[in-house]
């Protein structure tokens, strides 16, 4: 029988959570964007715009990202649609993500005082240009804190994507675990993994909250 | 490629569905309820408790919000034997829902009592009442009002999360889309219905917690 040392199981490990954090920032950034677009439809004028991405928002946070994972990998390919675990995770983790920094972000825009919406409006402004010239700057220096702080749930959202078979750290773990049969090692040093990943980012978004301190200035 | 859907083939499976269901609220029921009070309990000792054991709670409540549910799953289902506990995949699914909301709501509550006036905790101490006396009966249920709602959210998102114990053959809702794909190889529908099933099951939990509050907290008087 082949021996593992613990550094091959660190060191592999170590190598699928690249993968780990190439999804966490694709699924992060695709989210931010898809997020704003998101954001826009919601608080936009247009009432039917609004309740579609109301509706949008219920669904991807009222059901299990597995679920969705599920529906993206195993129901697309019965359209005819073929789907890769990368292109099923990266999909579904970026339309999770954006329903909720969609939902922060809307938070941070209706936390910005209704004179600040009347005296650009009272400036001619058009409904965009008081978004990109006065709301968002705004609501940008609220957002950051909870923003930093969903990053977290990016990251660790990435764990389901093993399920559908993706490569990454639980994935890489569970298979390691079937080799070694040292479940508790390995899924430890895991766990040691992700929070060495998400503990810097929970850890600057209390710091950021702390320095920003948005929230007792106005007061 | 044409897809004609066909949800009818499902009902044969309804008892499969049904005891799924039973199973993800019963997971739920118990591990919410057990994870609040271990939530209450670190939150006392983070905000009030011995000394010695904050260093403790605080490690334990920042391990469990930075690692994955999936990953804490696993570790207590395959990892544990090693360590000499076995546990069955129930027991293991509950403990690990109880231990990973217990990290979630001492955070939560611990915001609600530190949103405490301190005259209240004077006030108690002026009636003679000890400290733990104060928590109990002054501090602890305004405290559980104020973050009411945000507890109620993190209780949702904990039901949603439960799907992953399929994966330890927990026989979840999950586990019965998973089984019944496999035997009748409809995904679609059956993932379909399976999330339409979390959908429901997540506003119901919400109108169940909102209906609880209102029981728990009588007096509805303004907050601040």
């Amino acid at each position: 029988m082949i021996t593992f040392s613990t550094w091959d199981i660190v060191s592999n490990l170590l190598l699928a959570a690249r993968w780990t954090v190439l999804l966490s920032l694709v699924a992060f950034a695709g989210g931010g964007i898809v997020g704003l677009m998101l954001l826009y439809a919601r608080i936009s004028r247009a009432a039917a715009l609004r309740r579609a991405a109301s509706v949008y928002i219920e669904l991807f946070q009222g059901t299990p990202l597995l679920m969705q994972l599920f529906l993206a990998f195993f129901g697309l390919p019965l359209l005819g649609v073929e789907v890769s675990p990368w292109l099923a995770a990266g999909v579904t983790l970026t339309l999770w993500t954006a329903a909720f920094l969609a939902e922060i972000w809307r938070g941070c825009v209706e936390a910005i005082p209704k004179g600040q919406w009347e005296a650009s409006s009272s400036l001619a402004m058009s409904f965009f240009e008081q978004l990109r010239h006065v709301i968002l700057p705004q609501a940008m220096r609220i957002a950051v804190p909870p923003t930093v702080g969903f990053s977290v749930q990016v990251v660790k959202g990435t764990a389901l994507t093993s399920i559908i078979g993706f490569v990454e750290l639980t994935k890489a773990a569970t298979i390691i675990t079937n080799a070694t049969f040292e479940p508790f090692t390995v899924y430890g040093f895991a766990a040691l993994i992700y929070f060495i990943l998400c503990w810097p980012l929970s850890k600057s978004s209390q710091i950021l909250e702390r320095k920003l301190n948005v929230a007792h200035r106005n007061h | 490629m044409k897809y004609s859907f066909d949800f009818g083939g499902l009902l044969d499976y309804a008892p499969t569905i049904l005891k799924g269901i039973f199973i993800t609220v019963e997971l739920i029921v118990i591990g919410g309820i057990l994870g609040v009070l271990l939530g209450i309990a670190c939150a006392w000792v983070r905000t009030q408790g011995p000394p010695w054991l904050r260093p403790p709670v605080a490690g334990y409540v920042e391990l469990i919000r930075n690692t994955p549910f999936l990953i804490q799953l696993f570790f207590i289902f395959f990892g544990l034997p090693a360590a000499g506990l076995s546990l069955g995949e129930m027991p293991a699914a509950i403990l690990t829902i109880v231990i990973n909301l217990g990290a979630y709501s001492c955070e939560i509550i611990r915001a609600g009592i530190q949103a405490t006036p301190k005259g209240q905790f004077e006030a108690g101490a002026s009636l003679a009442m000890s400290p733990f006396q104060t928590f109990r009966h002054v501090v602890l249920v305004p405290a559980l009002q104020k973050i009411w709602p945000a507890l109620s959210s993190q209780m949702v998102i904990v039901m949603l999360g439960t799907s992953v114990c399929s994966q330890i053959s927990v026989e979840e809702i999950t586990f019965a889309a998973n089984f019944i794909q496999s035997r009748t190889f409809r995904a679609f529908e059956v993932y379909i219905l399976a999330t339409l099933i979390y959908l429901a099951l997540s506003v119901l939990l919400r109108q169940v917690l909102r209906g609880v509050g209102c029981l728990i907290f009588p007096r509805r008087r303004a907050v601040r």
